[in-house]
């Protein structure tokens, strides 16, 4: 994993350059605990609990997708409810034809993926806030249209008429399982994509669009692969969450309370990192769970910080824990290490820090 | 130098160890300069020497690292550029920039907005491009390049600067057209303006100026008055040949001698 | 003929729709912003009316004198703090900044005002009651002063932008911000104003709509939002002539919409947005002055 790079003139000594900046193998391993301690939960936390966890899982999923989209592609989707009603009302049909609830979940996860090519290019031309409004109708748009269909449930929506013949404590661990292996495939799928060549022509896209372009990247192509992966993900969630509720109503899946909910999670976390979807949503979980009583004050609180992160810092919380701490759980990036200093130096691509000067 | 300050008083604009950078490229190095009222004084150098960052700089698009900006012997070097402009700073931006959606007319309206009292109005500049007063209600994405140019003038003018920064004239225009526009330098400046502009094309700004500075990479190659530079002198600071200019530090490579003659 | 009444109809909604959307126009030409929380505010303008209603007992029809310049100097204010701080960052911030906004206040509207629906009503007999042009046309009198109003007012919003001297220094920032700086304006004082219009704007749209339908604290980004920016893309940036265009055209989908079934009349207006957005993503009516 280490390049030589040889400097012209001045110094005869080598630099390096590396993928991280400890071993990576320790970080996997951290997380391969964490997942095993997770997996055991339903073994010893009660129902109540694992509810919350399958809420932070189906929010992690969302948030981990947002980020994508917005953090690496530059596209703010306000629109992502979409995916998640489809996802939702993908099971509900299955679920009509007799097919589990569990088995649905990828099946839906893929029609949401084959859903979001015509969708991409309904919006793919658009940009900014123009992009942000044009999936906000389509996916309003959508809502109106699965109403249309009594079959389904209508405007009011439908319970799962197929549910499996086990105990609600069974039901619970596995509908908590499935959830874990969504989210860790989430991630992982995350993490593999912007290690990949792909990842690579975002960064170079979100520094300077125009080089990148006269590079070869293949923008168009790369956003359009972010955005079917988003559709993926959001589906499977939105899946996740029909098998969890046991119930699908498209005023609840496809309400942009969602797309808020995952924004303010990335935001807050760390727009733009891998790691800041998960500090954001441990943080939204948290206020949820402690502001309970109170109704809709969490949105309000977490839309006033959401909104200070999002002024004041730019790379949320976890940009902020990166800034002092020198910490990657998730290499993605590159360590040039120069010889000339105490090997303690790693420079990384610069972050526009908005404009100076006027 | 110090003979032009006997000479002159106080300079108007005076600048000094201007560093600037854009991100981690240091596009300005050190550089300093003084114009005296009445002046036009000229910058040189090839692209990307750093002429336009300097003179933006000193309109306050940019903010030096390092360095200082006396406008008549107040510290502007951090004031934002809209009160720069209203202070008697203004400058007519590199390729135009008209406003498209006004017309000619409106453009100089916008450019009266905080004028300064003075000599200049719209009426005034009518005189100075005879052309102007027929066409002043077209839309200015119509007008040709050096129409376009002699309206960026204009909108600087009413305002009534005390300084005029011109930031490439000459750019995109054919040689009679530049001509013409250095040609109303004259009457620009008997109405008591001075003049520092940035000019790629070396043989205009020499006929122009009555003092220049020439830029490579940033740093100051040659400083002096258009008599006492050779062309030798002038084709090497602006190439940067015999020798790096790095290694010279911050020095000017040659000054010229400290006895002026005024410029035309 | 059933039709040509409900054409008439969707024709003068459309004024509405185009008073909605001529602030959000505004906002996006002169500084690149898409203020998600536009819906909101009209929103709000309705809530304040019922306030200031309440507390000053003034007639229905006059509370838009209170509640329009008190809307306008909050635009100023937001523009200056929050709204310039988000766009000195980057239009992402922004983007993200006024969504934040609008969830804020959505559920800040719902946690101390209900979600229940509030309608301002007018106590004025005349304005509620409707005229008939032969058996097949009713028009409500309301719709028809919302209409006028609208008109009104884009004609105003025309007139200020074209001849007076602060519509000219707001064309002049939204060309060329650094070049307008450059001759001595201070373009975060012009985005200030824009913005204030913007929301003087939005608010007396939402006390009309209040008078003339209900509104709840969801109203905002349900309706709203997405009416007014369907009415600025279909009608094309950069001209309010064209919103107004935009906006009956809104109106006109959405009463054939309604013909066709009930529930599509939401839904007609939407396919036409998305329809244009695809076909003909600059409007109707292309932007003028721009070579």
């Amino acid at each position: 994993m280490t390049a030589v790079a040889e400097t012209p003139a001045r110094s005869a000594e080598k630099y390096r350059v590396t993928r991280s900046r400890r071993n990576v193998a320790w970080t996997g391993l951290g997380a391969l605990v964490v997942v095993v301690v997770l997996a055991l939960f339903p073994y010893v936390v009660g129902a109540g609990t694992e509810t919350i966890l399958v809420q932070g899982f189906i929010i992690l999923t969302l948030a981990s997708m947002w980020n994508l989209l917005a953090g690496y592609a530059g596209l703010v989707s306000v629109g992502q409810q979409a995916f998640v009603g489809l996802g939702a009302y993908f099971v509900l049909i299955l679920n009509i034809h007799n097919i589990s609830m569990f088995t649905a979940l990828p099946v839906a996860a893929v029609g949401c993926g084959v859903a979001a090519f015509p969708m991409w290019w309904l919006v793919s031309r658009l940009r900014s806030g123009y992009f942000a409004i044009a999936t906000w109708v389509l996916a309003t748009t959508v809502l109106l249209i699965i109403e249309k269909f009594p079959s389904i449930g209508g405007g009011t929506g439908l319970s799962l008429p197929h549910t499996p013949n086990l105990g609600s404590a069974v039901l619970e661990a596995y509908t908590y399982w499935i959830g874990l292996a969504v989210t860790v495939l989430a991630l992982l799928t995350v993490y593999l994509l912007l290690r990949s060549r792909l990842g690579l022509v975002l960064t170079a896209v979100r520094d300077d669009e125009v080089a990148a372009r006269s590079s070869g990247a293949r923008v168009g192509v790369a956003r359009m692969l972010v955005f079917v992966v988003a559709g993926i993900g959001c589906g499977a969630a939105g899946a996740l969450l029909a098998d969890s509720q046991l119930i699908v109503q498209p005023s609840a899946v496809f309400s942009v309370q969602w797309t808020a909910e995952m924004a303010f999670a990335v935001i807050i976390g760390g727009l733009g990192t891998i790691e800041g979807p998960i500090l954001g949503t441990i943080v939204y979980i948290v206020l949820q769970q402690a502001l309970q009583s109170y109704n809709v004050w969490y949105l309000i609180i977490l839309g006033l910080v959401a909104m200070v992160v999002a002024i004041f810092a730019r790379r949320g919380l976890w940009g902020l824990i990166d800034e002092h701490l020198h910490v990657r759980l998730f290499p993605v990036g590159y360590w040039l290490w120069d010889p000339a200093s105490n090997g303690r130096r790693g420079l990384r691509p610069r972050r526009r820090r908005g404009r100076h000067g006027a | 130098m110090s003979g032009r300050a006997a000479e002159q008083g106080t300079p108007l604009l005076e600048v000094s160890d201007l560093t600037v950078h854009h991100g981690q490229l240091r596009a300005l190095d050190h550089v300093s300069l003084r114009v005296f009222p009445g002046e036009v004084y000229a910058i040189i150098g090839a692209n990307g020497a750093g002429k336009s960052t300097l003179l933006r700089t000193i309109a306050g698009l940019h903010r030096p690292t390092e360095g200082s900006i006396l406008f008549d012997g107040t510290d502007v070097t951090r004031v934002r550029p809209e009160r720069r402009a209203i202070g008697g700073i203004v400058m007519v931006p590199e390729g135009r920039r008209l406003f498209p959606s006004l017309t000619v007319e409106e453009n100089l309206q916008v450019g009266a907005t905080y004028a300064r009292k003075g000599p200049w109005t719209a009426e005034r500049v009518y005189e100075l491009f005879s052309w102007m007063k027929d066409r002043r209600s077209q839309q200015t994405a119509q007008l040709s390049g050096g129409e376009q140019q002699s309206v960026a003038i204009g909108r600087a003018l009413v305002a009534n600067p005390r300084v005029l920064l011109l930031d490439e004239l000459s750019l995109g225009l054919a040689p009679v057209v530049v001509q013409r526009i250095y040609g109303m330098l004259p009457e620009i400046l008997s109405t008591g303006l001075t003049v520092l502009l940035v000019e790629q094309d070396v043989s205009q700004a020499l006929r122009v100026a009555s003092h220049l500075q020439c830029l490579l990479e940033g740093r100051t190659t040659l400083e002096g008055t258009p008599a006492d530079v050779t062309p030798q002198q002038v084709e090497a600071a602006y190439f940067g040949l015999r020798g790096a200019p790095a290694d010279q530090g911050s020095e000017p490579l040659w000054s010229g001698s400290t006895t002026s003659s005024r410029g035309s | 003929m059933v039709w040509v009444n409900d054409i008439i109809q969707g024709i003068l909604i459309g004024g509405l729709y185009a008073l909605f959307a001529c602030g959000l126009s505004l906002m996006f030409g002169v500084m690149k912003v898409v203020n998600l929380a536009h819906g909101d505010l009209a929103v709000i303008g309705g809530y304040v009316a019922v306030g200031v209603i309440a507390v000053t007992h003034i007639p229905v029809l006059w509370s838009f004198v209170i509640v329009v310049p008190l809307m306008a100097v909050l635009g100023y204010v937001l523009q200056r703090t929050v709204i310039q701080a988000s766009l000195d960052r980057s239009i992402l911030t922004t983007l993200l900044v006024t969504f934040g906004l609008s969830v804020v206040i959505e559920n800040g509207l719902l946690q101390f005002a209900s979600a229940n629906s509030h309608s301002l009503g007018t106590d004025n007999a005349i304005i509620t009651s409707s005229f008939s042009i032969g058996s097949q046309i009713t028009i409500a009198y309301l719709l028809l002063l919302i209409f006028a109003v609208a008109v009104v007012v884009l004609l105003g919003l025309q007139y200020f932008l074209s001849r007076s001297r602060y519509g000219r220094l707001i064309r002049a920032v939204a060309d060329d911000r650094e070049a307008a700086q450059l001759s001595g304006i201070d373009y975060r004082h012009v985005f200030g104003i824009a913005a204030a219009i913007a929301f003087g704007t939005v608010a007396l749209a939402g006390i009309a709509y209040g008078m003339y339908s209900q509104f709840s604290p969801t109203t905002g980004t349900d309706t709203i939002l997405l009416f007014a920016f369907a009415a600025v893309v279909i009608g094309g940036l950069g001209s309010l002539w064209g919103t107004l265009l935009g906006g009956v055209v809104l109106g006109v989908a959405q009463a054939i919409g309604a013909q066709i079934s009930g529930s599509d009349e939401f839904l007609a207006g939407y396919i036409v947005f998305l329809a244009v957005l695809v076909l003909r993503p600059q409007g109707l009516i292309a932007r003028r002055g721009q070579a």
